[in-house]
């Protein structure tokens, strides 16, 4: 905290220390510090921020997907008055290289340009209106060059290459069991899920201001502020005492915040001008400024005995990374180890690859490789099930994970695998009646009045996933938490203090609750997430409440153990609690107030906590204990679809989910409802349209998300199936319901048009019989 | 960029006249999208909203005379009787958030071929007033829209009303999105059937390079309808015959393949559309003779 007295001034809209005072322990569901801010306008987003001395910034990006840069020339841009600052790759003082995993992006474009929307030079003006038009006076001399747009087509020997060391960014080899097993019963599919964009609603957004002492401070809207600072640090040539970043408002993120997008412009502007620079992406710019769902093409093989029982399954997955790497390597991971599905296969082959080619990047976007697979390998079970005579659900039941059972990279998986249970439970939820009635807005088409019930039929689709919680592969995945207790005003005051971002999920309550439950003290103040506490790890992977809560609680368990022990040497007693505030013998007796013994010295402690370690798998059999937890959810949804027009109306989405244990049980269905609905999305209408490396529909209005009237109402059963290794049994929640409730929309679709629909999201078109 | 602010029509027609590279704005629905794109600057903004006597609407005989600032949310609320159509189509606009501030006259200025407006203005012989400081002039629907995105207003003209029939017979119209709410046409139909003239009136959205009439179609539906006395029993209309009206109404359209939706698909929809929206004028027809009888 003292690192932060070198700031010279705060902006309005930098995040202040959440304080409020409502109760609240683990398993309880308090009020959300930001929830009245944010539902009555009042929460300062990124995009707020404001020092009345800051100019603006804006970004001047390549028209082009692919082509050389012969010259630059910013004389008339920097000769418009108002502009402060026309900055390119040549004055950029570090490495002009960032990215997540490999540094193979530069900050600024050099040579050439990869893909549509790829930075190439940045302008600073007192108004973003003149340092738009400035922009527009850059002159860049482009030489096209050959487009990659196919995924395939780019591991071709012969295709042009989108970086020196060709186009293969990671190809993932799983070989279990016998590689020569036959099976009386072959199903097989292909399958293609287009490119699904996270959609957050507030825009890239930050401010940097130049600090006295030579460094940048950096509010920002982000996921993993430690890897950004590590990113800005190189490209700007400074130690990280030198670049400090605190979060600002953010207005979800969803994967697509965790790669850098004005981060380090704003920065490298405001070094060069001394003056603080905002930035704040329109919504068009959105669309080029983050990274993307990978867009994957899959070919999957099942073979099992007649009664359904699973004897073997092939894949093979390319996702399309688009023009740089961003997290393509472990997406590849993620969709290779876990793209099966919760299914236990006696002998295994999969091919997994990632690509560049000069479409947008693609990273990290909720389901990070699990939801593409999931298409394919939830389709190929109804298909299986179908061939065999089964039930769809019965399948399930057969080859469903259990406890115990060994995955397909033959890792044990040693927590609850409810598998059987999940597909039962949903199974067994009421159906909503047949007859939905005679409004509009229960129809397919809704209001738009395209049928009162002609051409609809009725489907029912299942769908049972499984996810990794966590960063996985032998990554040190860690996070550090910072906890005080002193006495403010005659009252015990805890704070804790983390970099783990807060980007809408609720983890500041979470914290808040943990620190309660530990210390037994009411008034927990959660400190700005900034970079002067350690590492938080990413707001990903499901693994803020496991990690980042493992790490708030050891810390809590340090800070009681040194209140304990000094309050055990002053009232010579052993084995005590805190609770309410009271220093509290095993027995319950008060044996102190817990003000008296903090007295004027608090205590603090820093832990880094880490999960259990995970391993590499081996590159050529994929075997390995890859991951530290799996999440397991089924969906079932219903739906009425008109089959000549090829709308759909979603009547149902329900669905059980095991979560360890919910913290917040509030927070928990909350994030079962909205991943419900942005799996729903994928299904139904969100595709970034990409044709030639070109993005065609970078708008809201044509890149389509549910509204209120597409996600239907839904059951939730939420299962607490602790899990032994993790802080008091908690198991990632946010990404499962992404990947379940997709193939499970899917499902219905082809149950109730009888068309086989090897691709989403699924458009009118494909329903209605219009495309091959 | 000036922003003029008219207090009366009188004031507005002049600021147009000195300023016809000026848009003129009410609710910015639109307008204010394209600015905020940046797709276009134009020299002055014309706000309407001060001139209170175009958000007005009034009955004149037979007729509603529909002021330019009327806004989407009034015409459901307001005239869902006599311009079931219009009012269908205005349900479909945007969200509550849009329809509070959008008005039929904005959907006339951008002439988006998208426009929800335009079929039923189309099918119910909608008449556009349109004046300038020269005069006042009255064009038919079918005679606004020139060119994609283009109408047929001079540059120092502007919308004054809409005029529209009062519904004589059943009216319907259908909207083809890619979600159930708050999207933009992929493809629109209407239809207005008027039994006592033995006419029938469509309007086509989303599928021509303006929205356009389907009078081949008007004019055979209404010739066979005719021909098998079935304006005057009001018995069921031949399947065939609904089929054929289809057809017709998918080969007055020439739509174009993007992002919202393939020409080929929006062919599809017209038909069933234009199948599907009889089959409810023609039962509303039935059931207004049952319960007359």
């Amino acid at each position: 905290m003292s690192q932060m007295s070198t700031r010279t001034k705060q902006p309005v809209g930098a995040p202040t220390s959440a304080t409020n005072t409502e109760s609240g322990r683990i398993g309880d569901s308090p009020l959300r510090p930001d929830g009245t801010l944010k539902v009555t306008g009042e929460f300062a987003y990124a995009s707020d921020l404001w020092m009345d001395d800051m100019i603006w910034g804006v970004t001047l990006r390549s028209p082009h997907p692919h082509a050389r840069i012969r010259s630059i020339d910013i004389g008339p841009a920097l000769a418009t008055p108002g502009v402060y600052a026309v900055l390119t790759a040549d004055d950029i003082p570090g490495r002009n290289a960032v990215g997540l995993e490999f540094d193979d992006q530069p900050a600024l474009a050099t040579g050439v340009v990869r893909y549509q929307g790829e930075p190439v030079a940045l302008v600073a003006a007192d108004h973003p209106e003149i340092a738009r038009q400035a922009a527009k006076k850059v002159v860049v001399d482009y030489e096209l060059l050959p487009v990659v747009s196919d995924s395939r087509a780019a591991l071709e020997p012969d295709s042009p290459k989108v970086h020196d060391g060709g186009n293969l960014v990671r190809h993932l080899k799983i070989r279990k069991g016998d590689q020569s097993v036959k099976a009386p019963v072959v199903v097989s599919t292909d399958f293609e899920v287009g490119m699904q964009d996270q959609a957050f609603l507030g825009p890239e957004s930050g401010l940097a201001v130049p600090a006295e002492d030579g460094g940048v401070d950096l509010y920002v809207a982000t996921q993993w502020l430690h890897v950004d600072q590590k990113q800005i640090c190189n490209v700007l040539g400074l130690p990280p005492e030198k670049v400090r970043l605190t979060l600002a408002g953010v207005g979800g993120a969803f994967g697509g915040r965790e790669d850098l997008s004005m981060h380090v412009h704003a920065c490298l502007l405001a070094m060069h001008t001394g003056k603080p620079v905002k930035m704040v992406y329109n919504r068009e710019e959105s669309f080029f400024g983050h990274v993307h769902r990978h867009p994957a093409r899959m070919r999957f093989e099942y073979g099992a005995q007649p009664d359904g029982r699973l004897v073997y399954g092939k894949a093979e997955i390319i996702f399309d990374g688009g023009a740089y790497a961003s997290s393509t390597a472990a997406v590849v991971g993620n969709g290779g180890t876990l793209g099966m599905g919760p299914y236990v296969f006696p002998s295994v082959t999969v091919d997994c690859y990632g690509v560049y080619t000069n479409n947008p990047p693609c990273g990290a976007m909720r389901g990070f490789g699990c939801v593409q697979a999931a298409f394919a390998h939830e389709s190929l079970m109804d298909e299986l099930a179908d061939a065999v005579g089964a039930s769809r659900i019965g399948v399930r039941e057969l080859n469903g994970m259990t406890e115990g059972a060994e995955n397909i990279t033959g890792q044990v998986i040693d927590s609850a695998a409810p598998v059987a249970e999940l597909i039962r439970k949903v199974a067994e939820l009421p159906l909503p009646p047949a007859d939905t009635g005679s409004d509009l807005r229960s129809m397919p088409g809704g209001v738009a009045n395209t049928t009162h019930g002609e051409g609809v039929r009725r489907g029912v689709g299942y769908a049972v996933t499984y996810k990794n919680i966590g960063f996985s592969e032998g990554f040190d995945d860690y996070s550090t938490a910072r906890v005080r207790l002193e006495v403010v005003n005659h009252e015990p005051v805890a704070t804790v203090h983390t970099a783990a971002a807060e980007v809408g999920q609720g983890l500041i309550t979470i914290e808040q609750q943990i620190a309660r439950t530990e210390l037994g003290v009411q008034r927990v103040v959660v400190h700005p997430k900034d970079t002067s506490v350690g590492s938080g790890g990413s707001t990903s992977a499901s693994r803020q409440t496991y990690v980042t809560g493992g790490a708030v609680k050891a810390a809590c368990e340090a800070v009681r153990r040194t209140v304990l022990a000094r309050a055990a040497r002053t009232l010579g007693a052993e084995d005590l609690v805190l609770d309410g505030g009271k220093v509290v013998s095993r027995s319950g007796e008060v044996l102190a107030d817990l003000v008296d013994v903090l007295g004027e010295v608090p205590v603090e402690e820093t832990v880094e906590w880490r999960h259990r370690p995970t391993e590499a798998i081996d590159p050529e059999t994929g075997q390995g204990n890859a991951h530290v937890q799996y999440a397991f959810s089924a969906h079932r949804a219903v739906v009425d679809v008109d089959v000549e027009l090829g709308l759909v109306k979603v009547v149902a989405l329900d669905t059980a989910q095991d979560v360890g244990r919910a913290l917040n049980p509030a927070a928990v269905i909350g994030q079962i409802q909205g991943g419900s609905a942005q799996g729903m999305g994928l299904a139904l209408m969100e595709e970034i349209i990409v044709s030639d490396g070109h993005i065609r529909n970078p708008s809201f209005t044509d890149y389509l998300i549910p509204t209120i009237l597409d996600m239907p109402p839904m059951q939730i059963e939420v299962l607490e199936y602790a899990d032994p290794h993790a802080p008091y049994g908690v198991r990632g929640v946010g990404e499962p319901p992404t990947i379940s409730s997709g193939p499970a929309v899917a499902a219905a679709i082809r149950q109730a048009t009888g068309l086989p629909l090897r691709r989403v999201p699924i458009r009118p078109e494909h329903i209605a019989g219009l495309v091959e | 960029m000036d922003f003029l602010r008219p207090t009366s029509w009188a004031e507005a027609l002049e600021a147009k006249a000195a300023h016809p590279g000026a848009v003129p704005i009410a609710g910015g629905t639109d307008v204010m999208v394209e600015l905020n794109f940046d797709r276009h600057r134009p020299e002055a903004l014309l706000d309407l909203n001060q001139v209170t006597e175009l958000q007005q609407w009034a009955e004149d005989g037979t007729r509603i005379r529909l002021g330019a600032g009327v806004t989407y949310t009034r015409i459901i609320e307001e005239l869902g009787d006599p311009l079931p159509g219009l009012a269908m189509a205005s349900r479909t606009v945007g969200s509550p958030q849009i329809r509070n501030r959008g008005t039929v006259a904005g959907n006339l200025g951008a002439a988006s071929p998208a426009g929800d407006a335009h079929p039923p203005l189309l099918a119910t012989g909608a008449e556009i007033r349109v004046a300038s400081t020269r005069g006042t002039r009255t064009l038919r629907a079918e005679d606004f829209y020139t060119g994609v995105k283009r109408n047929a207003l001079e540059p120092d003209e502007l919308i004054e009303a809409v005029v529209l029939e009062k519904a004589k017979g059943p009216q319907q119209f259908a909207k083809i999105g890619t979600r159930n709410a708050m999207v933009i046409s992929v493809a629109a139909f209407a239809i207005a059937l008027d039994p006592e003239a033995g006419t029938v009136g469509t309007g086509i959205g989303s599928a021509a390079p303006t929205p356009r009439r389907a009078r081949d179609a008007e004019t055979f539906l209404a010739g066979e309808l005719a021909a098998h006395g079935l304006w005057e029993t009001r018995g069921a209309i031949p399947d065939s015959l609904t089929r054929e009206f289809g057809e017709r109404v998918r080969r007055a359209a020439s739509p174009i393949d993007d992002v919202r939706g393939t020409a080929a698909y929006r062919l599809h929809s017209l038909a069933v559309m234009a199948r599907r929206t009889l089959g409810w004028a023609w039962a509303d027809l039935q059931n207004d003779q049952r319960k007359a009888s």
